[in-house]
């Protein structure tokens, strides 16, 4: 071990540099989304489910809608309360949620997900 | 002693599974126990049949200008885009054809000119043996429940197998992004990307609220729709009174569109 030193100071170096950019970022981290809801939205005041589970799960509970409605042909969604809903992505979905720049774009650019939905499924049916 | 020592190890060895395999099996239990409490179902106005079929009455269309309204009501609901120069890369759900191409098995030297003149309505043929299902990778198109040859955009890779399998050029490749050449823009219903094939659907989703095809209602009475299996159905009702032919059926898909000449 004679060029204990050496072999220290390198191994110092290399792990600074390796972690600079965890310093480097320390406390930037980027704000939570806010995320707005339209006039509509708001005064619906639930979603097809609970708020948390929408949150949580929407990209599962989209597939199973997809899912079912092209290869099952079952296009109804009874939810919990027993309310009845069209399974349509352009139709229910965005019909309350008309800010996809406002409410999905926000997280989904946190979150760095590029969902595809809307190279077909049209993003504003309302046209607002 | 010693075998007794044996059933020992034995009996633990199987009693430390088993309580080792209750809580994994609780989690399991209780997992689909708090499943989703919603459930799914088919609309109550949707209609449902074995195999849907069409007949078209071709000796009620007899020109060009008769078809432009069915062709034209079918290409806006779906946003079938109509604004491709390119006649490689064009977008057809449903179209005019001659004769001649229409029924290439049945185009004798000498015919009835008023038939041979006609323009003929194709589209999907939704066969019930369809060529296209056995074709594609990804079961990105398949046979639903009523018999109707469906697309799952989705699921569709682009690898053109299908195209390569119909007899009938029924099935469209989008060689570019489809959005600009659309006319009009029908919001209720989603466009295509760049890379999926495309075809007619026999309107699957106006079914399932319960309305006729587009092109049906849009034909004034002269295409008609309904269960090939249902003796009293109006497609059956027709095969019935008139001699109609089908396109390439010696090739045995069993094409479901019928025309009466």
């Amino acid at each position: 071990m004679k060029d204990k030193n050496k072999i220290f100071a390198g191994l110092a170096i290399f792990i600074v540099v390796v972690t600079l950019p965890f310093w480097f970022n320390l406390g930037k981290a980027a704000p939570a989304p806010e995320l707005e809801l339209t006039a509509k939205a708001k005064a619906a005041k639930t979603c097809v489910m609970p708020t948390e589970f929408m949150t949580a799960n929407h990209m599962q509970l989209l597939d199973v809608w997809r899912h079912n409605v092209v290869r099952g042909g079952e296009r109804m969604f009874v939810n919990d309360d027993g309310k009845l809903y069209d399974m349509s992505l352009s139709n229910t979905c965005l019909d309350c949620h008309s800010n996809k720049e406002k409410f999905c774009d926000r997280c989904h650019d946190y979150a760095s997900v590029r969902p595809y939905c809307w190279d077909c499924h049209i993003d504003n049916p309302k046209g607002e | 002693m010693k075998n007794s020592r044996r059933r020992f190890l034995q009996i633990a060895g199987v009693s430390a599974l088993g309580l080792g395999a209750k809580p994994v099996l609780d989690a399991f239990a209780s997992e689909s126990a708090h499943g989703p409490g919603y459930h799914l179902a088919k609309g109550e106005d949707a209609m449902d049949a074995r195999q849907w079929a069409m007949v078209i009455d071709t000796r009620k269309l007899q020109t060009a200008e008769d078809l432009e309204p069915i062709i034209e009501a079918c290409n806006k609901i779906h946003n079938v885009p109509t604004g491709i120069k390119n006649k490689n890369h064009e977008i057809k759900w449903i179209w005019e054809a001659h004769y001649h191409n229409a029924f290439t098995d049945k185009a004798g030297q000498f015919t009835s000119e008023e038939v041979e003149h006609r323009p003929f309505l194709l589209l999907c043929n939704h066969c019930e043996n369809p060529p296209c299902v056995r074709a594609c990778p990804t079961k990105a198109t398949f046979k639903n429940d009523n018999g109707i040859v469906m697309m799952d955009f989705h699921r569709c890779i682009g690898c053109r197998f299908c195209m390569a399998a119909c007899p009938f050029g029924a099935r469209s490749f989008n060689f570019r992004d489809p959005r600009p050449f659309i006319e009009e823009e029908n919001k209720a219903f989603p466009t295509r990307m760049k890379g999926v094939v495309e075809k007619c659907n026999f309107c699957a989703e106006r079914l399932a609220v319960g309305k006729m095809p587009a092109c049906v209602e849009a034909s004034n009475g002269a295409i008609a729709f309904g269960d090939l299996y249902d003796e009293h159905s109006e497609v059956r009702e027709l095969l019935k009174e008139n001699y109609t032919i089908r396109r390439k059926q010696t090739l045995g898909t069993e094409p479901s569109v019928y025309y009466i000449v």
